[in-house]
Protein backbone atom coordinates (compact mmCIF):
# COMPACT_ATOMS: atom_id res chain seq x y z
CA UNK A 1 0.00 0.00 0.00
CA UNK A 2 1.46 3.33 -1.05
CA UNK A 3 0.81 6.36 1.50
CA UNK A 4 -0.04 9.26 -0.39
CA UNK A 5 1.29 12.82 1.58
CA UNK A 6 -0.88 15.76 0.24
CA UNK A 7 1.14 18.48 -1.41
CA UNK A 8 -0.38 20.52 1.19
CA UNK A 9 1.15 19.28 4.37
CA UNK A 10 4.62 18.75 2.32
CA UNK A 11 4.66 22.52 2.04
CA UNK A 12 3.15 23.45 5.35
CA UNK A 13 5.92 21.25 7.02
CA UNK A 14 8.58 22.63 5.16
CA UNK A 15 7.60 26.28 5.61
CA UNK A 16 7.31 25.73 9.48
CA UNK A 17 10.79 24.50 9.51
CA UNK A 18 12.31 26.95 7.18
CA UNK A 19 10.68 29.47 9.55
CA UNK A 20 12.51 27.74 12.57
CA UNK A 21 9.67 25.69 13.82
CA UNK A 22 8.02 22.32 13.61
CA UNK A 23 4.63 21.17 13.94
CA UNK A 24 4.21 19.87 17.16
CA UNK A 25 6.11 23.07 18.49
CA UNK A 26 9.22 21.07 18.99
CA UNK A 27 12.84 22.98 19.09
CA UNK A 28 15.31 21.30 15.92
CA UNK A 29 17.23 19.16 18.15
CA UNK A 30 14.50 17.91 21.05
CA UNK A 31 13.03 15.00 20.87
CA UNK A 32 9.54 14.04 21.69
CA UNK A 33 8.73 12.59 25.46
CA UNK A 34 10.48 9.26 26.09
CA UNK A 35 9.86 6.39 28.23
CA UNK A 36 11.80 3.17 29.17
CA UNK A 37 10.84 0.23 31.50
CA UNK A 38 12.75 -2.55 32.01
CA UNK A 39 11.97 -6.04 32.91
CA UNK A 40 8.07 -6.20 31.41
CA UNK A 41 8.06 -9.96 29.89
CA UNK A 42 9.21 -12.12 32.78
CA UNK A 43 9.62 -15.00 30.60
CA UNK A 44 11.92 -13.38 28.75
CA UNK A 45 15.74 -13.27 30.18
CA UNK A 46 15.54 -9.61 29.24
CA UNK A 47 13.40 -6.94 27.59
CA UNK A 48 12.27 -3.40 27.57
CA UNK A 49 9.70 -1.31 26.03
CA UNK A 50 10.45 1.77 24.96
CA UNK A 51 8.28 4.89 23.38
CA UNK A 52 9.24 7.66 21.61
CA UNK A 53 6.19 10.38 21.34
CA UNK A 54 3.90 7.59 20.30
CA UNK A 55 6.16 5.27 18.44
CA UNK A 56 6.40 1.84 20.72
CA UNK A 57 8.68 -1.33 20.54
CA UNK A 58 8.78 -4.25 22.99
CA UNK A 59 12.06 -5.58 23.24
CA UNK A 60 12.99 -9.38 24.46
CA UNK A 61 15.98 -11.11 24.79
CA UNK A 62 16.43 -14.91 24.58
CA UNK A 63 19.67 -17.10 25.21
CA UNK A 64 20.73 -20.02 23.42
CA UNK A 65 23.31 -22.54 24.11
CA UNK A 66 24.64 -23.32 20.18
CA UNK A 67 27.92 -23.20 18.33
CA UNK A 68 30.30 -20.47 17.35
CA UNK A 69 30.61 -19.60 13.99
CA UNK A 70 33.89 -21.33 12.21
CA UNK A 71 35.66 -18.25 11.43
CA UNK A 72 34.83 -16.67 15.17
CA UNK A 73 35.29 -19.86 17.41
CA UNK A 74 36.47 -18.49 20.46
CA UNK A 75 33.19 -15.30 20.73
CA UNK A 76 29.61 -15.50 21.51
CA UNK A 77 26.83 -14.84 19.16
CA UNK A 78 24.09 -11.74 19.41
CA UNK A 79 21.49 -12.22 16.49
CA UNK A 80 19.72 -8.85 16.27
CA UNK A 81 15.93 -9.43 14.41
CA UNK A 82 12.96 -7.60 13.78
CA UNK A 83 9.36 -7.54 12.80
CA UNK A 84 6.89 -4.67 11.70
CA UNK A 85 3.80 -5.98 13.02
CA UNK A 86 0.87 -5.20 11.44
CA UNK A 87 -0.93 -4.09 14.09
CA UNK A 88 1.80 -1.14 13.78
CA UNK A 89 0.39 0.85 10.88
CA UNK A 90 -1.81 0.66 8.41
CA UNK A 91 0.62 0.03 5.24
CA UNK A 92 2.63 -2.73 7.55
CA UNK A 93 1.37 -6.51 5.56
CA UNK A 94 2.08 -9.24 7.56
CA UNK A 95 4.23 -11.95 6.06
CA UNK A 96 8.45 -12.57 6.07
CA UNK A 97 10.37 -8.95 7.05
CA UNK A 98 10.63 -6.65 4.22
CA UNK A 99 13.21 -4.22 3.34
CA UNK A 100 12.52 -1.67 5.98
CA UNK A 101 12.32 -4.58 8.77
CA UNK A 102 15.81 -5.74 7.52
CA UNK A 103 17.30 -2.34 7.34
CA UNK A 104 15.92 -1.61 10.79
CA UNK A 105 17.47 -5.17 12.52
CA UNK A 106 20.71 -4.41 10.53
CA UNK A 107 21.42 -0.62 11.77
CA UNK A 108 20.43 -2.18 15.49
CA UNK A 109 22.72 -4.91 14.58
CA UNK A 110 25.71 -2.77 13.24
CA UNK A 111 25.37 -0.08 16.01
CA UNK A 112 25.45 -2.93 18.85
CA UNK A 113 28.30 -4.87 17.04
CA UNK A 114 30.90 -2.53 16.15
CA UNK A 115 30.28 -0.60 19.50
CA UNK A 116 30.99 -3.81 21.43
CA UNK A 117 27.86 -3.60 23.54
CA UNK A 118 28.01 -6.54 24.64
CA UNK A 119 31.58 -8.67 25.84
CA UNK A 120 31.14 -11.58 23.37
CA UNK A 121 34.64 -12.91 24.46
CA UNK A 122 33.06 -14.23 28.22
CA UNK A 123 30.11 -15.68 26.22
CA UNK A 124 32.14 -18.74 25.18
CA UNK A 125 31.34 -22.38 26.96
CA UNK A 126 33.88 -24.28 25.63
CA UNK A 127 36.08 -22.20 23.14
CA UNK A 128 35.39 -23.73 19.54
CA UNK A 129 32.63 -25.92 20.29
CA UNK A 130 29.50 -23.94 22.83
CA UNK A 131 28.70 -20.54 23.30
CA UNK A 132 26.03 -18.32 24.07
CA UNK A 133 23.87 -17.05 21.58
CA UNK A 134 21.89 -14.11 22.61
CA UNK A 135 18.73 -13.46 20.26
CA UNK A 136 17.36 -10.12 20.56
CA UNK A 137 13.94 -9.34 19.30
CA UNK A 138 12.47 -6.24 18.07
CA UNK A 139 8.76 -6.53 17.76
CA UNK A 140 7.43 -3.10 16.69
CA UNK A 141 3.74 -2.17 18.19
CA UNK A 142 3.16 1.22 17.20
CA UNK A 143 4.89 3.08 14.34
CA UNK A 144 4.99 6.82 14.82
CA UNK A 145 7.85 7.64 13.19
CA UNK A 146 12.24 7.35 14.19
CA UNK A 147 12.11 3.91 14.82
CA UNK A 148 15.96 3.04 14.52
CA UNK A 149 16.77 5.34 17.70
CA UNK A 150 13.97 4.03 19.59
CA UNK A 151 15.35 0.06 18.39
CA UNK A 152 18.91 0.91 19.56
CA UNK A 153 17.59 2.68 23.12
CA UNK A 154 15.51 0.08 23.95
CA UNK A 155 18.13 -2.57 22.73
CA UNK A 156 20.63 -0.91 25.05
CA UNK A 157 18.09 -1.34 28.02
CA UNK A 158 16.96 -4.95 27.30
CA UNK A 159 21.13 -6.16 27.46
CA UNK A 160 21.55 -4.49 30.38
CA UNK A 161 18.06 -5.99 31.58
CA UNK A 162 19.08 -9.48 30.69
CA UNK A 163 20.13 -12.27 33.26
CA UNK A 164 22.02 -15.42 31.37
CA UNK A 165 22.78 -18.87 33.61
CA UNK A 166 25.72 -19.96 35.00
CA UNK A 167 28.06 -22.39 33.20
CA UNK A 168 30.27 -24.60 34.30
CA UNK A 169 31.91 -27.67 33.04
CA UNK A 170 32.10 -31.05 35.47
CA UNK A 171 33.69 -34.18 33.59
CA UNK A 172 33.37 -33.21 30.26
CA UNK A 173 29.11 -32.19 30.66
CA UNK A 174 28.23 -28.46 31.17
CA UNK A 175 26.17 -27.62 34.17
CA UNK A 176 23.33 -24.42 32.95
CA UNK A 177 22.56 -23.29 36.72
CA UNK A 178 18.89 -21.69 36.38
CA UNK A 179 19.44 -20.96 40.09
CA UNK A 180 22.49 -18.29 39.42
CA UNK A 181 21.94 -16.07 36.83
CA UNK A 182 24.08 -13.48 35.80
CA UNK A 183 24.11 -10.18 34.08
CA UNK A 184 24.92 -10.19 30.54
CA UNK A 185 28.26 -8.44 29.87
CA UNK A 186 27.20 -5.28 29.17
CA UNK A 187 30.41 -3.22 28.53
CA UNK A 188 29.38 0.39 26.07
CA UNK A 189 25.84 2.12 25.70
CA UNK A 190 26.23 2.80 22.23
CA UNK A 191 23.21 5.19 21.17
CA UNK A 192 21.39 6.66 17.74
CA UNK A 193 20.42 9.74 16.83
CA UNK A 194 18.61 10.15 13.57
CA UNK A 195 18.45 13.16 11.51
CA UNK A 196 15.77 14.44 8.92
CA UNK A 197 16.88 16.73 6.43
CA UNK A 198 13.68 19.02 5.62
CA UNK A 199 13.62 22.12 3.24
CA UNK A 200 17.54 22.90 3.62
CA UNK A 201 17.74 22.01 7.70
CA UNK A 202 18.14 19.27 10.33
CA UNK A 203 15.85 17.93 12.18
CA UNK A 204 16.27 15.51 15.43
CA UNK A 205 13.42 12.40 16.26
CA UNK A 206 11.61 13.23 13.10
CA UNK A 207 7.77 12.71 13.75
CA UNK A 208 5.84 10.12 11.60
CA UNK A 209 4.74 13.22 9.28
CA UNK A 210 8.39 14.61 8.94
CA UNK A 211 9.66 11.07 7.99
CA UNK A 212 6.63 10.79 5.27
CA UNK A 213 7.86 13.99 3.51
CA UNK A 214 11.74 14.33 4.42
CA UNK A 215 14.21 14.56 1.69
CA UNK A 216 17.33 12.54 2.90
CA UNK A 217 17.69 10.94 6.60
CA UNK A 218 21.05 10.44 8.48
CA UNK A 219 21.74 8.09 11.30
CA UNK A 220 24.30 8.39 13.40
CA UNK A 221 25.67 6.05 16.02
CA UNK A 222 28.00 7.36 19.28
CA UNK A 223 29.65 5.55 21.85
CA UNK A 224 30.28 7.00 25.27
CA UNK A 225 33.96 8.57 24.82
CA UNK A 226 31.90 10.29 21.68
CA UNK A 227 33.67 7.85 19.02
CA UNK A 228 30.92 6.48 15.77
CA UNK A 229 30.28 3.05 15.68
CA UNK A 230 27.86 3.00 13.04
CA UNK A 231 25.94 5.28 10.38
CA UNK A 232 22.97 5.27 7.86
CA UNK A 233 22.11 7.60 5.16
CA UNK A 234 18.45 7.04 4.45
CA UNK A 235 15.90 8.71 1.97
CA UNK A 236 16.03 9.77 -2.31
CA UNK A 237 17.87 12.78 -1.91
CA UNK A 238 21.75 14.03 -1.01
CA UNK A 239 22.92 15.34 2.25
CA UNK A 240 26.19 17.80 1.84
CA UNK A 241 29.32 17.08 3.40
CA UNK A 242 28.40 20.11 5.77
CA UNK A 243 25.16 18.30 6.91
CA UNK A 244 26.82 15.35 7.91
CA UNK A 245 29.48 17.11 10.17
CA UNK A 246 26.97 18.85 11.59
CA UNK A 247 24.85 15.67 12.77
CA UNK A 248 27.64 14.13 13.79
CA UNK A 249 28.63 16.89 16.44
CA UNK A 250 25.27 17.00 17.14
CA UNK A 251 24.68 13.61 18.05
CA UNK A 252 28.00 13.48 19.81
CA UNK A 253 25.20 15.85 22.45
CA UNK A 254 22.36 14.50 22.10
CA UNK A 255 23.17 10.60 22.99
CA UNK A 256 24.59 12.24 26.15
CA UNK A 257 21.35 13.67 27.53
CA UNK A 258 19.69 10.41 26.24
CA UNK A 259 22.24 7.97 27.82
CA UNK A 260 20.13 9.05 30.99
CA UNK A 261 16.83 7.38 30.47
CA UNK A 262 19.23 4.22 30.67
CA UNK A 263 18.86 1.96 33.82
CA UNK A 264 22.64 1.52 35.78
CA UNK A 265 24.14 -1.84 34.98
CA UNK B 1 25.67 -33.50 27.36
CA UNK B 2 23.91 -30.37 28.65
CA UNK B 3 22.41 -30.87 31.74
CA UNK B 4 19.93 -28.07 32.78
CA UNK B 5 19.03 -27.12 36.79
CA UNK B 6 16.02 -25.47 37.03
CA UNK B 7 14.45 -22.69 39.67
CA UNK B 8 11.39 -23.73 39.78
CA UNK B 9 9.56 -22.27 42.57
CA UNK B 10 5.69 -23.31 42.28
CA UNK B 11 4.08 -24.91 45.19
CA UNK B 12 2.91 -28.33 44.50
CA UNK B 13 -0.77 -27.74 45.79
CA UNK B 14 -1.25 -30.60 48.32
CA UNK B 15 -5.13 -29.56 49.61
CA UNK B 16 -7.19 -31.09 47.14
CA UNK B 17 -9.97 -28.45 46.73
CA UNK B 18 -7.11 -25.49 46.60
CA UNK B 19 -4.75 -25.71 43.05
CA UNK B 20 -1.33 -25.28 42.20
CA UNK B 21 -1.42 -21.57 42.27
CA UNK B 22 -3.37 -21.55 45.22
CA UNK B 23 -7.12 -20.68 43.48
CA UNK B 24 -11.00 -22.34 43.75
CA UNK B 25 -11.98 -24.53 41.10
CA UNK B 26 -14.27 -21.72 39.93
CA UNK B 27 -11.85 -18.60 40.51
CA UNK B 28 -10.18 -16.83 37.79
CA UNK B 29 -6.41 -15.60 37.54
CA UNK B 30 -6.18 -11.73 38.17
CA UNK B 31 -7.29 -9.93 35.06
CA UNK B 32 -6.96 -6.73 33.58
CA UNK B 33 -8.14 -4.81 30.48
CA UNK B 34 -7.66 -1.22 28.82
CA UNK B 35 -8.74 0.14 25.44
CA UNK B 36 -7.39 2.37 23.16
CA UNK B 37 -3.38 1.60 23.68
CA UNK B 38 -2.23 2.12 20.47
CA UNK B 39 -1.95 5.53 18.59
CA UNK B 40 -2.06 4.35 14.80
CA UNK B 41 -4.45 1.34 15.41
CA UNK B 42 -8.46 2.20 14.73
CA UNK B 43 -8.86 0.20 17.90
CA UNK B 44 -6.69 -1.84 20.29
CA UNK B 45 -6.99 -2.91 23.33
CA UNK B 46 -4.08 -4.23 26.14
CA UNK B 47 -5.18 -7.64 28.09
CA UNK B 48 -3.57 -9.51 31.25
CA UNK B 49 -4.58 -12.34 32.44
CA UNK B 50 -2.92 -14.56 35.43
CA UNK B 51 0.75 -14.06 33.42
CA UNK B 52 -0.84 -14.01 29.93
CA UNK B 53 0.11 -10.42 28.36
CA UNK B 54 -1.89 -9.65 24.74
CA UNK B 55 -2.21 -6.67 23.05
CA UNK B 56 -4.62 -6.31 19.79
CA UNK B 57 -5.00 -3.87 16.95
CA UNK B 58 -8.32 -3.55 14.67
CA UNK B 59 -7.95 -1.90 11.68
CA UNK B 60 -10.72 -0.86 9.34
CA UNK B 61 -13.63 -1.53 7.96
CA UNK B 62 -11.46 -0.55 4.83
CA UNK B 63 -10.74 -1.37 1.04
CA UNK B 64 -9.88 -5.47 0.70
CA UNK B 65 -6.65 -5.37 -2.00
CA UNK B 66 -7.22 -8.93 -2.07
CA UNK B 67 -9.60 -9.74 -4.98
CA UNK B 68 -10.24 -13.56 -4.23
CA UNK B 69 -10.85 -13.01 -0.64
CA UNK B 70 -13.72 -10.18 -1.56
CA UNK B 71 -17.47 -10.86 -0.35
CA UNK B 72 -19.89 -9.26 -2.62
CA UNK B 73 -22.26 -8.87 -0.05
CA UNK B 74 -20.46 -7.85 3.69
CA UNK B 75 -17.05 -7.62 5.02
CA UNK B 76 -14.41 -10.38 5.86
CA UNK B 77 -13.03 -10.58 9.18
CA UNK B 78 -9.23 -11.54 8.83
CA UNK B 79 -7.45 -12.47 12.08
CA UNK B 80 -4.17 -13.15 12.76
CA UNK B 81 -2.81 -14.54 16.21
CA UNK B 82 1.41 -14.35 16.26
CA UNK B 83 3.23 -14.77 19.40
CA UNK B 84 6.31 -12.73 19.89
CA UNK B 85 10.05 -14.57 19.91
CA UNK B 86 10.48 -13.85 23.78
CA UNK B 87 6.60 -14.78 24.86
CA UNK B 88 7.42 -18.13 25.86
CA UNK B 89 10.36 -19.99 27.92
CA UNK B 90 12.45 -21.27 25.08
CA UNK B 91 12.63 -18.92 21.38
CA UNK B 92 9.36 -18.77 19.21
CA UNK B 93 10.51 -18.70 15.69
CA UNK B 94 8.88 -15.72 14.40
CA UNK B 95 6.60 -16.12 11.69
CA UNK B 96 3.23 -18.04 11.62
CA UNK B 97 3.38 -22.17 12.45
CA UNK B 98 -0.05 -24.60 12.58
CA UNK B 99 -1.23 -23.58 15.69
CA UNK B 100 -0.92 -19.81 15.19
CA UNK B 101 -2.69 -20.50 11.83
CA UNK B 102 -5.43 -22.56 13.19
CA UNK B 103 -5.55 -19.89 15.92
CA UNK B 104 -5.85 -17.32 13.51
CA UNK B 105 -8.93 -18.74 11.98
CA UNK B 106 -10.98 -20.40 14.97
CA UNK B 107 -10.61 -16.48 16.51
CA UNK B 108 -11.91 -15.23 12.98
CA UNK B 109 -14.81 -17.45 13.46
CA UNK B 110 -15.60 -16.51 17.12
CA UNK B 111 -15.59 -13.12 16.40
CA UNK B 112 -17.77 -12.67 13.17
CA UNK B 113 -21.12 -13.94 14.54
CA UNK B 114 -21.23 -10.94 16.59
CA UNK B 115 -20.11 -8.42 14.06
CA UNK B 116 -22.32 -6.76 11.67
CA UNK B 117 -20.61 -7.67 8.58
CA UNK B 118 -23.14 -7.35 5.88
CA UNK B 119 -22.78 -3.26 6.63
CA UNK B 120 -19.29 -3.41 4.75
CA UNK B 121 -19.60 -5.45 1.88
CA UNK B 122 -15.78 -5.48 -0.13
CA UNK B 123 -13.98 -4.62 2.53
CA UNK B 124 -12.04 -5.91 5.18
CA UNK B 125 -12.30 -5.61 9.10
CA UNK B 126 -8.34 -6.82 10.54
CA UNK B 127 -7.99 -8.07 13.37
CA UNK B 128 -3.99 -8.33 14.91
CA UNK B 129 -3.60 -10.32 18.33
CA UNK B 130 -0.12 -10.25 19.37
CA UNK B 131 0.85 -12.63 22.44
CA UNK B 132 3.67 -10.57 24.07
CA UNK B 133 3.82 -13.21 26.99
CA UNK B 134 2.15 -16.45 27.19
CA UNK B 135 0.84 -18.72 30.31
CA UNK B 136 -1.97 -20.65 29.41
CA UNK B 137 -4.92 -19.70 27.39
CA UNK B 138 -3.65 -17.52 25.03
CA UNK B 139 -6.32 -17.85 22.17
CA UNK B 140 -9.07 -16.87 24.94
CA UNK B 141 -7.29 -14.12 26.45
CA UNK B 142 -6.85 -13.00 22.14
CA UNK B 143 -10.35 -13.47 21.32
CA UNK B 144 -11.68 -11.50 24.86
CA UNK B 145 -9.07 -8.69 23.69
CA UNK B 146 -9.84 -8.45 19.98
CA UNK B 147 -13.99 -7.60 21.20
CA UNK B 148 -12.80 -5.12 23.40
CA UNK B 149 -10.89 -3.75 20.35
CA UNK B 150 -13.48 -4.52 17.92
CA UNK B 151 -15.48 -1.72 20.25
CA UNK B 152 -12.63 0.46 20.47
CA UNK B 153 -12.78 0.72 16.71
CA UNK B 154 -16.16 1.57 16.51
CA UNK B 155 -17.24 -1.41 14.63
CA UNK B 156 -21.10 -1.74 15.38
CA UNK B 157 -21.49 -5.35 17.00
CA UNK B 158 -24.74 -7.42 18.44
CA UNK B 159 -22.56 -8.21 21.26
CA UNK B 160 -19.35 -8.58 22.97
CA UNK B 161 -17.99 -11.90 22.32
CA UNK B 162 -16.10 -13.58 25.31
CA UNK B 163 -13.56 -16.21 25.97
CA UNK B 164 -12.36 -18.85 28.66
CA UNK B 165 -11.28 -21.98 28.97
CA UNK B 166 -12.32 -24.47 31.36
CA UNK B 167 -10.94 -27.91 31.58
CA UNK B 168 -9.77 -30.85 33.48
CA UNK B 169 -6.15 -30.74 35.99
CA UNK B 170 -5.55 -32.49 39.14
CA UNK B 171 -8.51 -34.94 38.97
CA UNK B 172 -10.77 -31.74 39.08
CA UNK B 173 -12.88 -29.78 36.52
CA UNK B 174 -11.48 -26.22 36.95
CA UNK B 175 -12.11 -22.65 35.44
CA UNK B 176 -9.37 -20.89 33.77
CA UNK B 177 -6.53 -23.38 33.56
CA UNK B 178 -2.71 -22.36 33.87
CA UNK B 179 -0.12 -22.74 31.87
CA UNK B 180 0.96 -25.86 34.28
CA UNK B 181 -2.46 -27.46 34.15
CA UNK B 182 -2.91 -27.15 30.60
CA UNK B 183 0.17 -29.05 30.29
CA UNK B 184 -0.31 -31.78 33.04
CA UNK B 185 -3.91 -31.63 32.88
CA UNK B 186 -6.42 -33.99 32.14
CA UNK B 187 -8.43 -31.99 29.49
CA UNK B 188 -8.75 -28.19 28.07
CA UNK B 189 -11.65 -26.83 26.71
CA UNK B 190 -11.82 -23.05 25.55
CA UNK B 191 -15.30 -21.46 24.69
CA UNK B 192 -16.55 -18.56 23.60
CA UNK B 193 -20.07 -16.94 23.79
CA UNK B 194 -22.14 -14.48 23.00
CA UNK B 195 -22.85 -12.92 26.68
CA UNK B 196 -26.62 -11.63 25.83
CA UNK B 197 -27.60 -14.25 24.41
CA UNK B 198 -25.71 -17.21 25.84
CA UNK B 199 -24.80 -18.43 21.95
CA UNK B 200 -21.48 -20.46 21.61
CA UNK B 201 -19.30 -19.11 18.76
CA UNK B 202 -15.92 -20.83 19.85
CA UNK B 203 -15.83 -24.49 21.45
CA UNK B 204 -13.15 -26.89 21.17
CA UNK B 205 -11.68 -29.48 23.36
CA UNK B 206 -8.83 -31.78 23.94
CA UNK B 207 -7.84 -34.60 26.76
CA UNK B 208 -10.21 -37.19 28.29
CA UNK B 209 -13.99 -35.34 29.90
CA UNK B 210 -16.22 -37.80 31.14
CA UNK B 211 -20.12 -36.21 29.89
CA UNK B 212 -21.09 -35.53 33.20
CA UNK B 213 -17.43 -33.67 33.62
CA UNK B 214 -18.23 -31.64 30.11
CA UNK B 215 -21.18 -30.45 31.94
CA UNK B 216 -19.52 -29.25 34.54
CA UNK B 217 -16.93 -27.49 32.83
CA UNK B 218 -19.33 -25.85 30.26
CA UNK B 219 -21.12 -24.54 33.26
CA UNK B 220 -18.16 -23.12 34.59
CA UNK B 221 -16.35 -21.75 31.38
CA UNK B 222 -19.92 -19.84 30.60
CA UNK B 223 -19.52 -18.38 34.04
CA UNK B 224 -16.22 -17.66 33.99
CA UNK B 225 -17.08 -15.94 30.57
CA UNK B 226 -19.65 -13.28 32.33
CA UNK B 227 -17.42 -12.31 35.28
CA UNK B 228 -14.76 -11.62 32.43
CA UNK B 229 -17.43 -9.76 30.41
CA UNK B 230 -17.71 -7.26 33.46
CA UNK B 231 -14.33 -6.68 33.16
CA UNK B 232 -14.46 -5.96 29.48
CA UNK B 233 -17.44 -3.76 29.70
CA UNK B 234 -15.24 -1.64 32.49
CA UNK B 235 -12.25 -1.29 30.30
CA UNK B 236 -14.80 -0.08 27.28
CA UNK B 237 -16.56 2.33 30.00
CA UNK B 238 -13.48 3.85 31.90
CA UNK B 239 -12.52 4.95 27.98
CA UNK B 240 -15.51 6.18 27.00
CA UNK B 241 -18.08 6.71 29.49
Amino acid sequence: MVTIIPEIIRESITNLVKNGERSDGRAFYEYRGISLETGVIEKAEGSARVKIGNTQIMIGTKPQIGEPFPDTPNVGVLMTNSELLPMAAPDFEPGPPDERSVELSRVTDRCIREAGVVDLDKLVIIEGEKVWMIFLDLHVLDYDGNLIDAAVLGSIAALINTKIPETRIEDGEIIVDHEKMISLPVKEKALMTTFAKIGGELIVDPSLEEEQIMDARISIGIREDGSICAMQKGGANPLTKEEVIMAISKSQEITKELREHLPKN
Amino acid sequence: MITIITNNELSTGIETSKRADGRAFDELRPIKIEAGVLKRADGSAYLELGGNKILVAVYGPRELHIRRLMQPNRAVLRCRYNMAPFSVDGRKRPGPDRRSVEISKITSEALSPAVFLEKFPRSTIDVFIEVLEAEGGTRCAGITAASVALADAGVPMRDIIVSCAAGKADGQVVLDLSETEDKEGEADMPIAIMPRTGEITLLQSDGHLTSEEFEKALDLAINGCKKISEEQKKAILSRYG
